[in-house]
Formats: C-alpha cells, sequence, structure tokens
C-alpha cells in the first residue's frame, strides 16, 4: 500500500506532462486559438503592468484646462470631461474588471462543481433536493438577482464577486453533475470503489480529473461571458464604486458626450470587446484540443 | 401525458414560492428599516417603533415570508415604495408591460435572426453561407448589449437622426432598443442551430431517409430539421433571461420608463419594496414561460410523451 502511494504522484505527474504537451500541441495548430493567446497576453501585461507604464494619478488626475481633447501624443486615447488620461483610465480600471471576472470564474467552478459533483455521485434524494433548489434558483433572471444582492450588501470588490459567483455557479452544477453521471457508472471508478476508496477520494482523485477538460473549456468561455457581464453591471452604476474607472462605468460616463468625444465611448469598448474575443478564441482552440469530438 | 403536464404545472407553486424565499432572504440583509425610510430621519423614534411593529417589521423572518407571500396572492399588495408613498404594484404594473413586451419582442428578433441563419449555415457548411454568419456571430460573442445599444445610439440617432434616441411613444421607439438587445441572444441562437442541424443530419435516420429516395428538400426539412430544433426550443426559452437582463440595459440606455430602469434608479433610494416587488413579478413570468417551453418540449417530442403514456398505460 505505501508503495503504491508512494509511486503514484510520479506517475500523474508523469502523464500530466504528457496531456499537456498533446493538448498544447493540438492548441497551437489553431491559428485562432494563437492569435487570441496573443492579443489576451498582451492585454494582460498592459493591464498588470500598468503602475509602470503609467502611474494610477494619471488615471484619477483632473486637468480641466485640456478636458475633452482628442487622441494626441501626450494623450494617446485623448482625456475624458474632466481632463483625465483616458489611455491611464482604461488599463488601471481593466485591471479591476479582469481580475473580478478571474476570481469569479474560479469561485463559481469550485461551488458549481462541487455541488455538481455531490448532487451526481450521491443520487437520490441529495441529487433531487440540490437540482430542485437550483431550478428554483435559476427562475430568477440573473440581472436582477444580481441587483439585489448588491443592493442588499452594497457595491464593493467583496460583494461583487460574491454576486457574480452566485450568477455563474449553476451552469457548473448541471455540467459536473451529467459528467459524473456517466464517469461513475465506469469500470475504474469501480474497481477504486472495490479498492476501499471512500466517496471523496473517488470525486477528487477519480472522477473529477476525468471530466476536467470539459470543466476547463466551460470555465474559459465562462471568463470572456463574466467580463461582459461584469461590463454591463458597471454600466448600470452596479459595480465597484465610483473613482475605480472599470470599463463599463467609462462607457457610461461617454453617454453624455457622445457627440464631442465619440472616441471616449469607441475605446473602453474596444477594450471590452478585444478582451472578450481573445478570451473565446482560447476557450474555443482549448476545445478542440482537449476535445477533439466536441469540434462544432 | 397528463401527469407529467400536471406535474410540471404545480411544479410552479414551490418554484414562486421558493423565488419569493430566496428575494426575501437576500434583502433581508440590507441595512435600515421600514418605517426610518419611510417617515424620514427626523421623526422621533417611538413613531418608527410604532410602525415597524405595525408593518411587522419585528416579526421572526419565517412569519414576514408568511405574510408578504399572504398578500402579494390575495391582496396583490406589494407594499408602499419609500421613495413616492405610493403602492408598489401600481408603481409598476404599466412598467412591467413594457419591459416584458420588449423582452418578448426581442426573444421574437433572436429566434428569427438566429434560427434560419444556423440552418442555412448548417446545410451550407463550409460555404461562405456558413463562414460569414459563423465569423459574425463569433464576434458578436464578445460584445455587450449595451455596447450595441450605444453604437446604435451614435449612427442612427446622432449622426444619421432616423430614429428617437429615447422614449418608448411609437413603434420606431422599438427598432434601436428591440435591436441592441436580441442581436447577441441571435448570434446565440445561430451557433446552437448551427450545431444541432449539422449533428442531426449526420444521424441514421437522416441516411435513411436518403436511401429511401426522399427529394433533398424533404430530408432537410423534415427528417433534419425537425429533430433539430427540439434543444433548439429550449434554447429560444432561456434565452428569455438573456433578454430581460438586455431590457434592463436598453431601458437604462433609452431612458424607457420599465420596470429595469426603476429598479436601477431606486437601488440609489433604497426603495426596497420596489426591488422585491420588481425582482419578484419578472420571475414570475420567467418562470411561466419555463413551463410553457417545457410543455412544448413535451408536446413536440415524442420520447417524452411515449414516457409518460407508458407508466400511465
Amino acid at each position: 500500500m505505501d508503495q503504491a502511494t508512494a509511486s503514484e504522484p510520479g506517475i500523474l505527474a508523469f502523464r500530466k506532462q504528457s496531456q499537456a504537451k498533446e493538448v498544447w500541441r493540438r492548441f497551437r495548430k489553431s491559428k485562432g486559438a494563437l492569435v487570441g493567446l496573443i492579443m489576451f497576453s498582451l492585454i494582460a501585461i498592459l493591464l498588470l503592468g500598468a503602475d509602470f507604464i503609467t502611474p494610477y494619478q494619471q488615471a484619477t488626475h483632473q486637468d480641466l484646462i485640456n478636458k475633452l481633447h482628442g487622441p494626441s501624443w501626450s494623450h494617446l486615447l485623448g482625456t475624458d470631461a474632466f481632463g483625465r488620461d483616458l489611455f491611464a483610465r482604461i488599463i488601471h480600471g481593466g485591471r479591476t474588471s479582469l481580475m473580478v471576472a478571474l476570481l469569479a470564474t474560479i469561485s463559481s467552478c469550485v461551488l458549481g462543481s462541487a455541488l455538481g459533483a455531490v448532487a451526481g455521485y450521491f443520487g437520490g434524494r441529495t441529487d433531487s433536493l440540490i437540482m430542485r433548489s437550483l431550478d428554483i434558483f435559476m427562475s430568477i433572471p440573473d440581472i436582477l438577482f444580481t441587483m439585489a444582492v448588491v443592493f442588499a450588501l452594497g457595491a464593493g470588490f467583496v460583494n461583487l464577486l460574491f454576486a457574480l459567483t452566485l450568477a455563474y455557479f449553476t451552469n457548473y452544477v448541471r455540467l459536473v453533475r451529467s459528467q459524473v453521471l456517466n464517469l461513475a457508472e465506469l469500470e475504474y471508478v469501480e474497481a477504486a470503489r472495490a479498492g476501499g476508496a471512500g466517496s471523496t477520494r473517488i470525486i477528487l482523485s477519480h472522477i473529477l480529473p476525468n471530466a476536467m477538460g470539459v470543466i476547463i473549456i466551460n470555465t474559459t468561455l465562462n471568463v470572456a461571458k463574466i467580463i461582459l457581464y461584469e461590463s454591463t453591471l458597471s454600466f448600470l452604476g452596479l459595480g465597484m464604486p465610483p473613482p475605480a474607472p472599470e470599463w463599463g462605468l467609462l462607457l457610461s460616463d461617454a453617454r453624455e458626450y457622445m457627440r464631442e468625444a465619440p472616441y471616449l465611448m469607441f475605446f473602453p469598448a474596444l477594450a471590452i470587446v478585444l478582451c472578450a474575443c481573445s478570451v473565446n478564441l482560447i476557450g474555443d482552440g482549448l476545445r478542440d484540443a482537449l476535445d477533439p469530438h466536441l469540434k462544432s | 401525458m397528463y401527469r407529467y403536464v400536471i406535474k410540471r404545472v404545480l411544479f410552479i407553486i414551490p418554484t414562486i414560492l421558493g423565488v419569493v424565499f430566496i428575494i426575501l432572504l437576500t434583502m433581508s440583509f440590507t441595512p435600515g428599516d421600514p418605517a426610518r425610510a419611510l417617515l424620514g430621519v427626523a421623526a422621533p423614534q417611538a413613531d418608527v417603533d410604532a410602525l415597524n411593529h405595525q408593518l411587522g417589521y419585528d416579526l421572526p423572518f419565517t412569519r414576514k415570508y408568511v405574510n408578504y407571500v399572504e398578500n402579494m396572492i390575495v391582496h396583490q399588495d406589494f407594499g408602499t415604495s419609500y421613495f413616492t408613498k405610493q403602492p408598489v404594484f401600481d408603481e409598476i404594473w404599466p412598467r412591467y408591460q413594457i419591459t416584458i413586451k420588449l423582452a418578448f419582442l426581442g426573444v421574437f428578433l433572436a429566434a428569427v435572426l438566429g434560427i434560419p441563419l444556423g440552418i442555412y449555415a448548417a446545410v451550407r457548411q463550409y460555404t461562405l453561407w456558413d463562414t460569414i454568419p459563423s465569423i459574425l456571430a463569433f464576434m458578436i460573442a464578445a460584445i455587450p448589449a449595451f455596447v450595441l445599444g450605444m453604437v446604435f445610439l451614435f449612427y442612427f440617432s446622432l449622426k444619421l437622426n432616423w430614429l428617437p434616441s429615447y422614449g418608448i411613444d411609437t413603434l420606431k421607439h422599438y427598432i434601436m432598443p428591440a435591436l441592441a438587445i436580441s442581436i447577441p441572444p441571435a448570434a446565440m441562437n445561430m451557433r446552437f442551430m448551427k450545431s444541432s442541424m449539422l449533428e442531426s443530419i449526420r444521424q441514421d435516420y437522416v441516411r435513411t431517409a436518403r436511401a429511401k429516395g426522399a427529394s433533398e428538400r424533404k430530408v432537410i426539412w423534415k427528417h433534419a430539421l425537425m429533430n433539430a430544433l427540439l434543444p433548439v426550443i429550449t434554447q429560444i426559452g432561456l434565452s428569455l433571461g438573456t433578454l430581460i437582463a438586455g431590457a434592463v440595459v436598453a431601458e437604462k440606455l433609452f431612458s424607457i420608463p420599465g420596470i429595469g430602469s426603476l429598479i436601477v434608479d431606486r437601488i440609489s433610494y433604497k426603495d426596497e419594496p420596489v426591488i422585491i416587488a420588481g425582482t419578484i413579478l419578472i420571475a414570475i413570468c420567467f418562470t411561466v414561460v419555463m413551463l410553457i417551453v417545457d410543455l412544448i418540449y413535451a408536446w413536440i417530442d415524442p420520447r417524452i410523451r411515449a414516457k409518460y403514456a407508458r407508466t400511465k398505460g
């Protein structure tokens, strides 16, 4: 027994590496996926390196003499109605948006997968309790529930994360449940059970790793959805509290100056679209690489 | 079949009760109390306590929940707005109709735009009829509805002056908001229809139909399409959720007096009863639509019909 557990990590590590290589080889073949990866890396570098490129003060510093100036060399993307540099606002604001989106993706994935795995594995009463509650929960349109949560708890990073998690965990429950229902029937799960493995161990180390491909694909595509959803929330004024220059908020502010300064609307919109589009490209590439028969 | 219909229709009762429960529970975390909100900051504490007692604010949560459901069902009473001091239902009802109209128009447009394109793309796979709509749909999947709405507003109202930029008085007012909110779900419908149709075309029953000499037209429209449409029906029903979100955004963007803009506006006034009632009413509408979708599905899909026919004997 000791020997088996000792050699297991080695085998797993070896297999994981070769599989990752294989996936990367297939991923590389798709031009769209590579373009998406490069685009997303550039965006991520701009956003993460925002402090080195231009200081945060640039994003909030008001310069009323130079307000509503179009794109120029001193202000790459122009200035807004308070003379704040739009480029600085986009890269600093995007950081919050992207961070919230990524964290919300992870937390909704963990919560949803856990519930789905439990529902699918135990079945019976546990399953119907979870699934019926989910049906009820899903009868409330996401946007309204998110608004209710933000209203009750107030705007802020953690509350926004919480609201987004609650809006997006539901599809993982269904997805993982159906995966588990299929996988739990397989022989190696039966073998593990015969070998005396407990439920937690079977779910975590035998079933979930095999459902990972589908979960990863769904997660990547969800990142884009959450980016769009989060920008919608901040457009409605339900995102981070005002001084944070989130992309949706930039667009909402740009509405008043649509006539004089359409670039105020154009650039943040482009940022949202490029960001979501690059993530979708990566997601599609990953889908083809991880699961060839899902290819549409 | 009857058993399925009755079971499915009855499930709507716990669903609506559950929805009200979830909303009230979420809202119970809001700081502040109703009497203070109604009477204002200057009112003496004794009056506030008295009114809170009268409104049932000091009752335990379960009791409050039962009272709310009872008032809602028996008296169509959703409380009094903290902001306008008017009965919430009177304030919400006319706006509710506008939102529902907009959302349903969106569902219709999204289906009419997306489904034929999806069918055509699948039938003509790898031709321009497939690649151009597919690339467009892929790009639209990265554009939120409010950005589309702003672009429309910029070109069609500001630049070309073709369409009115706010309000909802005439049919012309509906064009921009309805298009802005229905294009993203239309792209989703298109992708969904395409993959469902592609799957259906490769099935054995399609090969059988071809083999027995059915015309290509009949194979596509009768055998392949009828089966491919089934999962798309559920997708169309679910797109109502996206369209409600879209309607909220469009109402804000185009200054339409709907329920979404009402809720968004009242959030800053802490007008809890309006937000609770608005959310519940929209959720009820969504639940009913999902019920109808499920029933249509069961009516069309012979497999579900057969399953219940057998158990009933």
